[in-house]
């Protein structure tokens, strides 16, 4: 791919063409399409975290005013399971959820019945007149209970064991006897997850003449999920179309092949009516993924000098009652990416995923990458403090140099997959990030006392994978009116991607933007297949393959200019939409698109990018409360180009916002009986809009990335890879008169407080 | 979230919106404001039969100001006592208190009798009114009566009131000038719940001595009450950092928090001392 013409929108401070229908009101998101004649389902869920359905009858539910159906394993017959989406493997197989449960439950939550009624409140009055009776198993509520095994939660399996990761590298056993200095900690992180602002919901229509679903609602990967659900309902996947909807944020979370997507499906063909489900805010928090609950004993050797010659740990993580489409990814990315962006030669990490009587998990905003980034800081912040060398030296010291580039993380096995940095001066964004920071004043504060809160500064580094292969697709179309769309198969959950896609087609094809008529993701039809968004692979994967359609549209336009100016096509000179020919003659690209011009562009790649970068935080404690106030954060990211900095301003922002969400208030806890305590938003803590107000973000784009035409990286999810480490590493500087060392998240008030207390005691 | 069906009557009278409770014995929910109920009803925690609608019975909703206190009709809302200019010197404590609740929204429709009637642990008003001594008038079917605060709250969302009587008015006693006053509370976020909250106040004798010490705890305890004994620790003295310690030790003796989701009971109790601490030197400034 050769770069022609100067850029003029990519780069630029593009206002969203999302924006104005969004801040209008005019959005149409799942629930705003248009339907006279929908029904309304309600799901009936576990309320034992383990046990056997001994009795399930809806008759009465039945007879009640506006019910239309009553649907239960019995109605479906042979019930399907959800496969894995991500690095399946034949040991997880036995762990796939049903999508309804037939005669047992394994987590608070779990669908046991759909009402459809003409009202969601009647759906839901009707629920409640479903006999149901559950003869209760003992619970296996957490990792330990999982692991001794006494309880097995799958009659087919030998355990509650789903698979153990294996993270190598070098010989951590021959680094670990031969070092200077190791120290080994405990550390964890816990259950929580992403609550998107618009809750999960589908509507789906069965058309019986045609025998044709529509789904609407459909997210993040549509393509992948309209061939799980054509295996399970018996219907060609060319006879499903999924809509893509305007969508609040996905996070991960939203859009995985979830229980309801089958379900409400399943209930409009059985009914042959449109149904809609639209969950609410209890159920995300029961049935949506939960994400991050992994626990790790993790080691570190050294040289005296502070370089790090080896890693060695094993973590657990609570996969929940069941592995889902991406629930191995958090963990196993745990084992992969442990030593971010330093150079460590021997790496030795086991991640083991137990299974457990909670709702089960997936991914979240860089999955694995949080919990892992948190592990390491902390124990590298330790490290430099034994041995006496400063955080930053020692930091700098031992980041992966340029020149190893591209630089090989850990295998993880028995994937045996591999990757590997592509490129990037990690120094450069650490020295960048003191700088914004200004870390020579505000490191003067690390300890001092002001009127009887303590301040504490902390920087970390981190890297950020991104554009998962395989492939992505895309169309351009020059119109009759000489405008043009777009179609690509990466998705939208909010992220900006039509603005985006539309300053990549403008550029690459010379026109002005406000040709691009219509950009058009996700839906099934609109290209052959589509990949989704996840991993933040939307901007490369899509807009490469964009660039791939823009050069053969240009092919074509200039084709037929040369017929008919009578020259050779590379004669024709294109600009600003028009061509040009040798004699001057101008014709407008309308006058070119006779019916309309297609052009199909793919994007294959299986080398991923990382963006890379260095956050730093000043908050400062309460030791009577242990409330940690955040007085500054700064984050510096190198993501190789940058296409549009204003959504990526947001990205980051929005990111580190949820990070400190994780890192200081958002918990979903359990009690014994596998019953979740945090069922609301009133228990279940989100950062608001007036907690965090100073944050500050600096994008840069000096290292473009190899891997693809475009030299983008993803960047969707390092705002929130290093918070917890920073915030945890700020504290401990803040607290590091008494010895405080926080070694698990969230560093709520009643926790920060009990570390203080019980360091001062232990001093007594 | 959707409530389970219920019946809708908007009274014009308080008369009238008794005799409608009484008529359903039990299965009848006064609203007002909402900001309580809504959320149990679309849990589907409640499911009344009726909800008797306070909205349009005329003359709850004033603020009175005289020489027996400040008196908040049941529908006055958090906006309404944060927008009445005079409450600053009329009552410094309760308009501080009333600072912390809740967000915008919730304070532009929650009212004074729906937190009372609600009852909950770490609610502001309900502290206030017990800390103050204050009066709750009420109506039933069988007339009206007034019970002291102090006797009012029963426990966790638990009070006096029988299932057919409103409460009408709350009234605080008079707030004399000069008086020493201090609220502190503590909460994970700006509007949440306190963890707990403490409001504490004494007049001074021609000696410095404080006199008529009032100390009371939200959030740390089952229901909102006065600590005894950490009144006593003050009553008479000082205020200075000794008798401030003293007091904060009675705090811990006396405050006995049940372990919950949010905190453990020993966090409380030093959190409930701590924030005794900060009311006081706030008092002393």
């Amino acid at each position: 791919m050769t770069s022609r013409r100067t850029n003029t929108y990519i780069g630029a401070a593009i206002e969203r063409f999302e924006d104005l229908r969004f801040l209008r009101g005019r959005g149409i998101y799942v629930d705003d399409v248009p339907h006279a004649t929908t029904l309304h389902a309600a799901i009936l869920r576990s309320s034992v975290a383990h046990g056997l359905i001994r009795v399930l009858d809806a008759t009465e539910a039945r007879r009640r005013p506006g019910v239309v159906a009553v649907i239960t394993a019995a109605e479906i017959g042979p019930v399907p399971v959800i496969p894995i989406r991500l690095a399946a493997w034949p040991s997880l197989e036995p762990f796939v959820q049903p999508v309804i449960a037939a005669d047992r439950v394994r987590f608070v939550g779990e669908p046991i019945a759909v009402v459809v009624a003409d009202t969601a409140a009647r759906a839901e009055d009707a629920l409640e007149a479903i006999a149901l009776e559950i003869e209760p198993l003992p619970v296996v509520a957490d990792r330990d209970a999982s692991a001794a095994g006494a309880i097995l939660l799958f009659p087919g399996a030998a355990s509650n064991r789903a698979i153990t990761y294996e993270g190598r590298k070098g010989d951590a056993a021959a680094a670990f006897r031969s070092a200077d200095y190791t120290r080994r900690e405990h550390f964890s992180v816990q259950r929580h997850t992403a609550i998107h602002m618009e809750p999960r919901g589908i509507m789906a229509e069965w058309d019986r003449i045609w025998g044709r679903l529509t789904i609407w609602g459909a997210s993040k990967v549509p393509y992948p999920n309209r061939k799980i659900l054509a295996g399970q309902i018996g219907v060609d996947p060319a006879l499903i179309d999924m809509i893509e909807n305007d969508a609040g944020g996905g996070f991960g979370v939203r859009g995985e092949f979830y229980p309801e997507d089958f379900l409400i499906p399943f209930a409009a063909r059985h009914v042959g009516r449109a149904v809609k489900w639209i969950e609410d805010r209890r159920e995300h928090l029961i049935a949506a993924n939960h994400a991050r609950e992994v626990e790790c004993t993790l080691e570190i050797a050294c040289r005296r000098d502070g370089r790090i010659l080896a890693f060695r740990g094993h973590a657990r993580a609570d996969l929940g009652a069941y592995v889902r489409t991406n629930g191995v990814m958090g963990p196993r990315n745990v084992a992969q990416i442990l030593s971010g962006p330093y150079d460590v030669a021997n790496i030795e990490m086991d991640v083991e995923l137990l299974l457990t009587n909670k709702t089960p998990a997936g991914t979240y905003r860089a999955p694995g990458r949080f919990e892992a980034d948190f592990f390491r800081e902390r124990l590298i912040e330790m490290a430099a403090r034994d041995l006496g060398i400063d955080r930053i030296a020692f930091r700098r010291m031992n980041l992966v140099p340029t020149t190893a580039m591209p630089y090989a993380l850990a295998t993880i096995n028995p994937l045996e997959s591999t990757t590997h940095c592509d490129s990037g001066d990690f120094r450069q964004t650490l020295d960048r990030c003191l700088a914004e920071f200004d870390w020579a004043t505000k490191s003067r504060l690390s300890g001092a006392d002001r009127e009887g809160r303590r301040h504490g500064v902390a920087v970390s580094c981190y890297i950020e994978g991104g554009a998962s292969g395989p492939r992505e697709d895309a169309r351009l179309i020059l119109e009759p009116d000489g405008t043009l769309s777009v179609h690509v198969g990466s998705s939208s959950v909010g992220q900006g991607v039509e603005t985006i896609f539309a300053q990549i087609a403008a550029d690459a094809l010379g026109v002005p933007i406000e040709r691009l008529r219509s950009v058009r993701h996700g839906s099934t039809g609109l290209v052959t297949e589509g990949f989704g968004a996840y991993s933040s692979r939307s901007t490369v994967m899509g807009g490469s393959a964009v660039l791939d359609a823009a050069a053969k549209l240009e092919a074509q336009i200039r084709a037929r200019a040369a017929a008919r100016f009578g020259c050779a096509p590379d004669a024709v000179l294109l600009r600003d939409g028009t061509a040009i020919g040798p004699d001057l003659a101008a014709i407008d690209y309308a006058a070119l698109a006779g019916d309309g011009l297609v052009a199909d562009g793919t994007f294959l790649n299986e080398r991923r990018t990382h963006s890379y970068g260095a956050h730093a935080a000043h908050v400062s404690v309460d030791p009577r409360t242990g409330h940690v106030a955040v007085h500054d954060y700064v984050a510096v990211e190198d993501v190789g180009r940058i296409i549009n900095p204003e959504t990526l301003h947001g990205q980051t922002v929005g990111a580190i916002v949820q990070g400190l969400g994780g890192a200081l208030l958002e918990h979903l806890v359990y009690d014994g009986e596998g019953q979740l305590l945090t069922g609301s938003l009133a228990d279940y803590l989100m950062p608001t809009a007036s907690d965090f107000p100073v944050i500050r973000g600096v994008a840069l784009e000096e290292h473009p990335s190899p891997v693809n035409p475009l030299g983008a990286k993803g960047a969707g999810e390092g705002g929130i890879i290093p918070v917890g480490g920073v915030i945890a590493n700020a504290v401990a500087d803040a607290l590091a008169a008494e010895g405080v060392q926080p070694t698990a998240l969230p560093l709520s008030p009643p926790r920060v407080w009990a570390l203080v207390e019980a360091a001062r005691n232990g001093r007594k | 979230m959707k409530p389970a069906p219920f019946d809708y009557a908007a009274p014009n009278s308080i008369e009238e919106a008794v005799a409608l409770l009484a008529r359903h014995d039990g299965a009848a929910r006064p609203i007002a404001g909402g900001q309580s109920l809504m959320s149990v009803l679309a849990f589907r925690l409640a499911a009344p039969a009726l909800l008797v609608d306070l909205g349009r019975i005329p003359g709850l909703d004033a603020i009175t100001i005289g020489a027996d206190g400040v008196t908040l009709g049941a529908r006055v809302r958090w906006r309404d006592i944060e927008k009445d200019g005079r409450l600053s010197g009329a009552h410094p404590l309760l308009a501080a208190a009333i600072a912390h609740v809740a967000h915008y929204q919730i304070r532009n429709r929650g009212t004074v009798g729906g937190s009372l009637a609600h009852a909950d642990p770490a609610a502001e008003m309900p502290g206030i009114a017990v800390v103050c001594g204050a009066e709750i008038t009420i109506v039933g079917a069988r007339g009206e009566r007034t019970v002291a605060a102090g006797e009012f709250f029963t426990g966790a969302l638990a009070t006096v009131l029988d299932t057919d009587e409103l409460i009408v008015a709350v009234r605080l006693p008079p707030w004399p000038a000069g008086r020493r006053w201090g609220f502190e509370e503590f909460a994970r976020r700006r509007g949440d719940f306190a963890l707990a909250g403490i409001a504490a106040f004494y007049d001074t004798d021609a000696a410095g001595r404080a006199r008529d010490v009032r100390i009371g705890v939200i959030g740390a305890t089952n229901r909102p009450c006065r600590l005894p004994a950490a009144e006593a620790a003050l009553e008479g003295r000082i205020v200075d950092d000794t008798a401030i310690a003293a007091a904060a030790a009675a705090t811990r003796a006396s405050v006995d928090p049940p372990d919950d989701l949010h905190a453990p009971a020993a966090y409380r109790r030093a959190l409930a001392a701590t924030l005794l601490e900060r009311a006081l030197a706030r008092a002393r400034r």
